[in-house]
């Protein structure tokens, strides 16, 4: 589904990935860990499309196409997804609108009719149910005064909509309870199927409790520094990073 | 020595002004025409027209002569294709400057109203100063249409009043208007204005409107400026507020060369409640300033203003905010707002709040800003498949739509959106 070779970026002058390896099948997760600053961010941005960031070599397939060459909204099109770390809050739009705008548009990317009103509040209470949001608050601005735990639901309800062949989730974890982390985990879980992956990027392995990869890479100074199973993930919680960093370091 | 080539419209080429007219208003003119030779027109140093360069604009096509001469344009504006769809209102039509019986509605048999030809009789109210505003002052002295308006008290107008200005020059024209309408205590009414112009002519329009709303009387105002390219307009609105009124005003601007809009407030009275709304949507060159004031006289009373902006291609914004609270108008809460969106780096806008408090138990705020759109914003709904034209269009709705959305009748809002719908898309 997706194959990224030796990706390389920059923010201003500054190279964060310095040649990045990675291919996902349908059907799989992956999570990318690391320490702070390792580029994992980065490399969600990259995917998703941000343009602060200066791609300065490789190449990203997905799907067949060259994923690079599109804007953020093709990227969206074509099935790519990303919850955000840091969900924007946007007074005078609500979630509901959004969605129906992004949902119908994406749509007529795929040659299918818009939604009628009907279908789309039907599908929109389903899926509601998944993260347990509440409609009064998607009827709000968006994420506008929504709590942490909220905005990361949001995020997972918009996942949910969309259905995206693949998701990448940003930080996903940062700043939720336990009781949020499991409403979200337990989302993630149901839509994942045999067609479609995720990537997880997450700087702890709590959220590895509750989505359970089936690779895990560590990031470390823009590289993929080695890459495991799931109790890879374990041994880092146990480890810690430092190790990781002395074996790259010795490895220079 | 340099030696600079004054204008033609400098303070004694106005020595060429036309002698005033004899009427009812005889006196008032006079003193206008003497407040135009003492003060002369803004010229580019003046403070209150700092950013917008009103003389230099005007004097390349109005001799002193042209600009004070009332002219017929020449022709006729299609009036139904700028009314607004569904809006049922007691219609006062104004075409090139002159008001027109034959398209108004005939209100003689509506009960609680009266209109008058305003120089028929001495002036009924007398809110605009001459003093303050040039232009106010060569309304004042030379404008020869208007009407007088008035509400009875207790009077609640069943329909809304729909004054239109409708203009057609394909030659320079100056046109002056004015209304004065005076609210009876506890009275209520609605009042849409709407300015339109058609043809190629340089287009001058000067509007002044004194309105008076009496104790416990509620007005709904809305003025929407839509003037083609080539028109320089300056409005003067005054409006009085007695104790226990309540007025909510609007005021679009979307189109136009120059426009100036004097909007000041007068709270003279106590508990009192003025909400102020402004949207300004424009592009090319067209230039929008709103200098507002909002002056507490009296203790108790409350006022809130938000105008906001967007500006694309080489527009100007301007807004001047003051808020005056006098040393008797205790408890007082005004706030005021400006916030700006520029969309191309040629657009500018200047916005000054100014605040004068002398009362010490009150509570003001202000708070102005000027940005680009959100690009945080931008990536956000594009990363969901929102094109980046749809995106844009929607961040910029939303903010336009604060504005909007308290609008007190439906057809209008309605009709708001769409003209805001078409000049983002």
């Amino acid at each position: 589904m997706l194959t990224i070779k030796n990706l390389q970026a920059k923010i201003g002058d500054k190279e964060i990935l310095k040649g990045i390896n990675l291919k996902v099948k349908a059907g799989e997760v992956h999570a990318i860990m690391g320490p702070n600053g390792s580029g994992k961010s980065t490399l969600a941005s990259v995917l998703s499309g941000r343009e602060e960031y200066e791609v300065t070599g490789g190449e990203v397939d997905f799907e067949g196409k060259n994923l690079l060459e599109l804007e953020p909204e093709e990227r969206a099109r074509e099935g790519i997804f990303m919850a955000f770390q840091y969900p924007v809050e946007i007074p005078g739009v609500s979630t509901i609108n959004f969605m129906k705008t992004a949902l119908n548009q994406i749509r007529d990317h795929r040659g299918q009719p818009p939604l009628d009103a009907v279908s789309f509040l039907q599908l929109m209470k389903e899926k509601m149910k998944l993260v347990q949001i509440d409609q009064s608050l998607l009827n709000r601005s968006l994420n506008e005064g929504f709590s942490g735990g909220e905005k990361k639901r949001n995020e997972i309800f918009q996942m949910a909509m969309l259905e995206p062949k693949l998701s990448i989730l940003d930080e996903t974890d940062s700043g939720l309870d336990i009781d949020a982390l499991r409403i979200v985990a337990n989302g993630v879980n149901a839509l994942r199927s045999k067609n479609n992956a995720t990537i997880v990027v997450t700087h702890y392995q709590r959220l590895l409790d509750y989505i359970v990869p089936d690779f895990v890479h560590v990031l470390y100074k823009g590289r993929i520094v080695k890459s495991g199973g799931k109790e890879l993930a374990l041994e880092l919680e146990a480890k810690g990073y430092d190790w990781i960093k002395t074996e790259a370091a010795l490895a220079e | 020595m340099s030696v600079t080539s004054a204008s033609p419209l400098s303070k004694d080429a106005l020595v060429a002004l036309p002698a005033t007219a004899t009427d009812a208003w005889t006196e008032q003119r006079a003193q206008a025409r003497q407040a135009l030779l003492k003060n002369g027109l803004p010229a580019a140093r003046s403070e209150e027209y700092r950013f917008t360069p009103v003389l230099r604009s005007l004097e390349k096509k109005f001799s002193p002569r042209q600009l004070a001469g009332y002219s017929e344009g020449t022709s006729l504006p299609a009036l139904d294709a700028h009314l607004i769809p569904g809006f049922d209102a007691y219609r006062l039509v104004f075409i090139n400057g002159a008001f027109d019986a034959t398209r108004s509605t005939d209100l003689s048999g509506i009960p609680g109203i009266t209109i008058q030809p305003l120089f028929n009789d001495r002036p009924m109210l007398n809110l605009a100063d001459v003093e303050a505003d040039a232009f106010t002052a060569l309304n004042t002295g030379f404008g020869t249409h208007g009407l007088a308006i008035e509400v009875a008290p207790g009077t609640r107008l069943a329909k809304p009043l729909l004054v239109w200005h409708g203009q057609k020059s394909d030659s320079p024209a100056a046109f002056h208007t004015r209304l004065q309408i005076k609210l009876g205590a506890a009275s209520e009414a609605t009042l849409v204005e709407k300015f339109d112009t058609e043809g190629s002519g340089d287009v001058f329009h000067t509007f002044v409107e004194e309105i008076e709303v009496g104790e416990q009387a509620k007005l709904q105002y809305c003025k929407i400026q839509n003037d083609a390219g080539q028109v320089t307009q300056i409005a003067n609105t005054v409006i009085r507020q007695a104790d226990s009124s309540r007025i909510d005003t609007f005021t679009f601007t979307f189109d136009g060369k120059l426009v100036r809009n004097n909007f000041q407030i007068v709270i003279d009275g106590e508990n009192c409640e003025s909400h102020f709304f402004g949207l300004y949507l424009v592009k090319g060159n067209t230039l929008v300033d709103n200098h507002t004031v909002v002056d507490h006289k009296k203790p108790n009373s409350f006022s809130n203003e938000m105008y906001k902006g967007v500006m694309d291609g080489q527009s100007k914004g301007v807004f001047n905010g003051k808020i005056f609270v006098r040393p008797h108008a205790q408890k007082t809460n005004a706030f005021q707002s400006n916030r700006n969106i520029l969309l191309s780096d040629t657009a500018t806008v200047n916005t000054k709040p100014q605040l004068e408090i002398w009362a010490d138990d009150v509570k003001c705020s202000h708070g102005c800003t000027s940005g680009q759109l959100d690009e945080e914003a931008m990536f956000y709904l594009q990363s969901r498949g929102i094109s980046k034209s749809a995106a844009r269009a929607m961040l910029l709705y939303a903010f336009a739509g604060e504005v909007i959305q308290p609008l007190f009748d439906e057809t209008l809002k309605h009709y708001i959106d769409q003209l805001v719908s078409q000049k983002l898309h």
